[in-house]
Parts: structure tokens; C-alpha cells; sequence
């Protein structure tokens, strides 16, 4: 069983498509790196998969049980799909623990949440997930005060924190020095194999980097897939795109 | 990991002062000495502690939530107008026209009985559920119609100020049974009491006293539980806390609903006090006030919101009184200062006057304490 399908998604703004008869199957424990000129449909592909847009044709499922296009955001991010945005977006008013807080799996209704008291195993859970994204030393520190690379990794703790098998991450060492970087590439490649991952990467060194495979957008359809090596011998890959 | 929270224990601190030392100084100090509070300010304190309150209710849900309400004055009015109801059908035969059942401004209307949504109101507890139930269930539909389809920002606060709006054209309307644009005045007593004497005033002042100090509470609890700090990132990053699985209309709507059930109780201790409830009450500038209270005590703070109530709408007696034409004036420079100067409002300055004494302190603190 594969962990996403998305077969023939079609989405049209005023008559542009955004998606053009996408066809895309992820793995399970895959780490994928999707790359493609501005405006390949990168973006538009995860807002379809996490509920912000919904295509005028074609399916979207999640595992074989899942059909992606009948839920809400919040339903399927309860479902096991956690989306990391371009932009860090944390609680700038919380603190790294709080923030990872309110990312904690379970019910989130009001009532619940209202009443929630933190128990030992939350603690815990948010205690390891802290240790992953290497901010131990940050705990109480407001979200506010972390550096840009900092903010990126709780982000990515925020999604782990809600156990997703599936995580997509937009442009995650955009605007992040060498080091961080590399920090960065050392995160993602531990999350792989216990989750799948999708990463839209512009950073051609990152995506090599990390990529067992690429899949290159082009138009809003898939152009090339394959290893990094093969994708940049594509020769239509080249056209649009590498050999720019 | 409960901090300390020295503004809300002045703030409730304060409440048990007043409610304590108004009454005494009101009836036991002779009305000769410097000290006697007399019933007229009594019941101005009385109305500036329903602003608070009212306050309180716009400060949860736009301090917290980010949603600006430009229509709460429209929870207000309805809470004052189910207690309006039940205060009409005390004055009995006592009226212009001596009609048991009817309220004046029926029998001058012609009318013969008494409309369907007036029965029930000859009982204080009916008139108390609805002034709650009523703006909850306006809420309810409202915030549900527009937080479902994703209405945020300033098209919210227009179609909030608009609600209000609409509401004061109808209740203008001598059709509507609530008696036009005099509305309800000339009340004579609740539960019995007279409603001139000063004890029954007192007892209101204290119950105002009392409700504002459990508003306070609530709304603190529910600011410091995981569902606040909820309620807070959907203000600073909606689409994340929706990413996380939040369903963040729903958060809205129980905070908006609780938020116009504080307003609701607000006008309903309002109106007792004044003596009298008209459609104006609605009218847009009203709810923008509440804003302008909100803003200028510290938004997000509650503390500061139900400051900002009192100490603008003490500016704004004293000014009427001495300047009329100036208030509106006033109160506009008073919204652009805070906005450009004062970002925190008067709350905001909390911290600073802290770290100045603190620095003085820590000196002093550093020469008494050895090094650990």
C-alpha cells in the first residue's frame, strides 16, 4: 500500500491552471523532494492534499481508506498529515513548550481543551520531540525570540507532535545559513523511514543533499521523476528548468 | 506553571473595597460629612462597573480571539431590554393609563393584549434567562453563519456594526412591541423593591460588584486554560492552528457567544441603574466605545479592559458636564494617541514602571545577597 495518491488533479484559477492532470504516489518512509520553476504547481499540490483547495477533477486519497478531497483542514490533519508552511508560522507568544503543547495529538475540541491538564506521558512526548529538533537548550524560551532556523525546526516539531505518517514541508532551509542547513538535512533524513516525507525544495546542493528521489513539476504536471542524477540528465528537465 | 497575576488580585482586591466601602460611606456616613457618597454617584460607579463588565466581554473576544466586535452594544441592549420587559410589567395599575397587564405605551398604541413574546416577563427569573439566552442565541446564529464561511477581519467588524445597526431600526419601530423609540422608562420597583429607595440601589451596586468579579474570573480561567492559549494563536496564526487541527470556527463561536452572554448580563444590570432602555442604546457609536475603553486600558489584558471602561467613562462624565461639545472630540484624540503612543494601552505601561523599580531593587538586593 502506498501512502498518497493523487491521480489526475486538475485546478484552474480564471483559467490558469495551477494543476494540470497531476499524477503523484508517495511511499511509505519515502523521503521525496518535489522541485520546479515558480508557479509548477508545488504549492498548489499540498494546499489540495491538506484541504485548502479543492481540485475541479481528479482524487486524492490517503492510504487506500482516506479520500482526502471529502475532508476538512482540521480532519485531515487529525488524519496523520502534518503541512510545515513556507513562512515559519509558531506562536510567537508561546513559549517552545507551549507551542509543541498545542500540537499535542488527541481530541481538540473546545470543551476538552478547556478542561486539558498536562499528564507525565504529554510531558514526555513533548520532552522527546524537543530533543529531535535539538532545542533543549530553548524549552522555555518564547517562540519569539528563536532565530529563523529555530522557528523552523519547532515547526517541524509542531507537526511531529501530532504523530503524522505523512509531513510536507515547503522550502524548509529558505533564508537558513550553511549550518543550519545542514541541521536541517540531518532532521529530515532521521524523520524519513518512520514518516514519509515531501519536501518543495528551491536549494538544488539541499535537495541532493537529502533526495533518494526528485519529482520535477513543470506546467502542473509531472515532468521528470527519478534520482537527482537522472533527473538533472533529463533533457527536457534541463529545458524548463536546470539549464536556466 | 501558573504565574502570579498581582493585576487581576488588584483588580478583584478593588471590587471587594468598593462594594464594601461604597455602601457603608452611601448609608451609614450622614449626608453632611466630606466622607458620605451620595446615591447619585453610587449609581454612576454602579454604570461605569456594567461598562467594565461590558468590556470585559469586547477584551475576551478581540484582545484574545482578534476578532473585532463593533456590535456589542447590540448583546447590551438585548440583555437590558428582556430586563426592560420584566421592569414594565412591575409598574401594573401604578402606569399613566392604570392598565394592570398592559404597559402604557400598548394601551397608546390601541393595542388589547398583550403580545406573545411579552408573556412570561412578569417573572424576574424568566427576564434574568433571557437577558442571557438572547444574546447567546443571536451569537449563536450570527457567529455561526460567519466564522463557518470563514468571514475574519474588517468585514466581520462591518457586518457586526451592521447587525447592531439593524437591530436599532427595528426596535425604533412602534410595531415591534417594545415601545418605539421612547423604549422602557418610568420602571417602579424589582422583586418587590422600590427601585428609588437607595437600599435596593445598593444591594444592585453590590450585585454589579459581585458579577463583574466572577466575569473576571471566568474570563481568566478560560484565558489561562490550554483552550486560551488556543483561542490566542488562532489570533496570531489562524491558518497553523487550523494546519494543527483545530477547528478554529468553533473556538470562535464559544468564545463569541460566551463573550456576548457577558454583554448580555451587562445591559441587564445596566438598566435597572439608569431607569431607562431605548433603541439608542444599539446605536454603532456605542459599540465603537467599548473599542476605544478596550484600547486605551491594554487589549488582552482584562485588568486593563475594565480599567480603560471606567477611567474613560469618568472622562467622558466630567467632560460632558463641563464641556459637551468637546466629548466626541476628546475621544477621538484619546483613540489616535493610544493607537500611535500606547500600543499596550495603560496596561502596557505596567512593565516599564516594574523594571524601574526593579533596577532600583536589584542594587539593592545585589549589596545584602552573596552569590550562590
Amino acid at each position: 500500500m502506498r501512502m498518497l495518491y493523487l491521480e489526475h488533479l486538475t485546478v484552474s484559477f480564471d483559467g490558469f491552471k495551477a494543476l494540470d492532470d497531476l499524477t503523484l504516489y508517495i511511499e511509505p518512509g519515502e523521503l521525496r523532494c518535489i522541485i520546479g520553476p515558480n508557479g509548477a504547481g508545488k504549492t498548489t499540490m499540498m494546499d489540495v492534499v491538506t484541504g485548502k483547495t479543492r481540485p475541479d477533477a481528479g482524487t486524492a486519497w490517503f492510504g487506500r481508506d482516506i479520500n482526502l478531497l471529502a475532508l476538512s483542514e482540521p480532519e485531515i490533519a487529525q488524519a496523520g498529515i502534518g503541512r510545515k508552511f513556507q513562512k515559519p508560522t509558531v506562536f510567537e507568544f508561546l513559549s517552545v513548550f507551549e507551542n509543541l503543547e498545542l500540537s499535542l495529538a488527541g481530541d481538540k475540541s473546545f470543551l476538552k481543551t478547556f478542561r486539558a491538564r498536562m499528564s507525565s506521558a504529554e510531558r514526555e512526548r513533548i520532552g522527546l520531540v524537543i530533543e529531535t529538533i535539538g532545542l533543549r537548550a530553548h524549552r522555555h524560551t518564547l517562540a519569539s525570540r528563536l532565530s529563523h532556523g529555530e522557528k523552523q525546526w519547532l515547526e517541524i516539531g509542531m507537526l511531529l507532535m501530532q504523530e503524522p505518517d505523512l509531513l510536507l514541508v515547503d522550502e524548509p532551509v529558505a533564508g537558513m545559513t550553511a549550518q543550519e542547513t545542514e541541521r536541517t538535512a540531518e532532521l529530515l533524513l532521521g524523520l524519513a523511514g518512520s514518516h514519509s516525507v515531501v519536501v518543495v525544495e528551491h536549494d538544488m546542493d539541499f535537495v541532493r543533499s537529502i533526495a533518494g528521489r526528485v519529482t520535477v513539476l513543470h506546467e502542473g504536471h509531472v515532468l521528470a521523476e527519478g534520482t537527482m542524477d537522472q533527473v538533472q540528465a533529463d533533457s527536457r528537465v534541463i529545458d524548463v528548468y536546470l539549464g536556466a | 506553571m501558573r504565574e502570579s497575576n498581582p493585576a487581576g488580585a488588584s483588580l478583584l482586591a478593588t471590587l471587594i473595597v468598593v462594594s464594601v466601602l461604597v455602601p457603608i460611606l452611601n448609608q451609614l456616613v450622614p449626608a453632611t460629612s466630606p466622607f458620605h457618597v451620595s446615591t447619585y454617584v453610587l449609581t454612576l460607579v454602579g454604570k461605569y462597573l456594567c461598562y467594565a463588565l461590558l468590556a470585559l466581554a469586547v477584551d475576551l473576544i478581540w484582545g484574545y480571539c482578534g476578532i473585532l466586535s463593533l456590535g456589542h452594544a447590540a448583546f447590551f441592549s438585548l440583555g437590558g431590554y428582556a430586563i426592560g420587559m420584566y421592569l414594565m410589567r412591575q409598574i401594573g395599575t401604578r402606569g399613566v393609563y392604570g392598565d394592570p397587564v398592559l404597559p402604557d405605551f400598548m394601551v397608546f398604541l390601541n393595542w388589547h393584549e398583550l403580545p406573545w413574546f411579552w408573556h412570561g416577563f412578569s417573572h424576574l427569573w424568566f427576564a434574568m434567562a433571557v437577558s442571557v439566552a438572547a444574546p447567546a442565541a443571536l451569537a449563536l446564529v450570527f457567529g455561526w453563519l460567519a466564522f463557518r464561511s470563514r468571514v475574519t477581519g474588517v468585514y466581520l467588524s462591518i457586518m457586526t456594526q451592521a447587525l447592531s445597526y439593524a437591530l436599532m431600526l427595528a426596535f425604533f419601530r412602534n410595531d415591534m412591541g417594545f415601545g418605539g423609540n421612547n423604549g422602557f422608562t418610568d420602571f417602579k420597583d424589582i422583586a418587590g423593591f422600590d427601585l428609588h429607595n437607595d437600599g435596593t440601589r445598593v444591594v444592585l451596586f453590590v450585585i454589579t460588584a459581585a458579577t463583574l468579579a466572577l466575569a473576571y474570573l471566568a474570563c481568566h480561567t478560560i484565558t489561562e486554560s490550554r483552550a486560551g492559549r488556543v483561542i490566542r494563536a488562532i489570533r496570531d496564526a489562524e491558518n497553523r492552528t487550523r494546519f494543527l487541527g483545530y477547528r478554529v470556527e468553533s473556538y470562535k463561536l464559544w468564545i463569541f457567544v460566551f463573550s456576548a452572554v457577558l454583554a448580555g448580563v451587562a445591559g441587564a444590570l445596566y438598566v435597572p441603574q439608569v431607569g431607562i432602555i431605548n433603541p439608542s442604546e444599539f446605536a454603532p457609536i456605542n459599540s465603537i466605545e467599548v473599542v476605544i475603553w478596550v484600547a486605551v486600558g491594554g487589549r488582552g489584558t482584562l485588568v486593563g479592559a475594565a480599567a480603560g471602561a471606567v477611567l474613560v467613562n469618568y472622562a467622558k462624565t466630567f467632560f460632558t458636564a463641563a464641556l459637551p461639545d468637546a466629548w466626541l472630540y476628546a475621544l477621538g484624540a484619546l483613540f489616535v494617541g493610544v493607537t500611535l503612543f500606547l500600543p499596550g494601552g495603560l496596561m502596557g505601561l505596567v512593565p516599564f514602571l516594574k523594571t524601574s523599580k526593579r533596577s532600583k531593587t536589584s542594587k539593592l538586593s545585589k549589596l545584602s545577597r552573596t552569590p550562590a
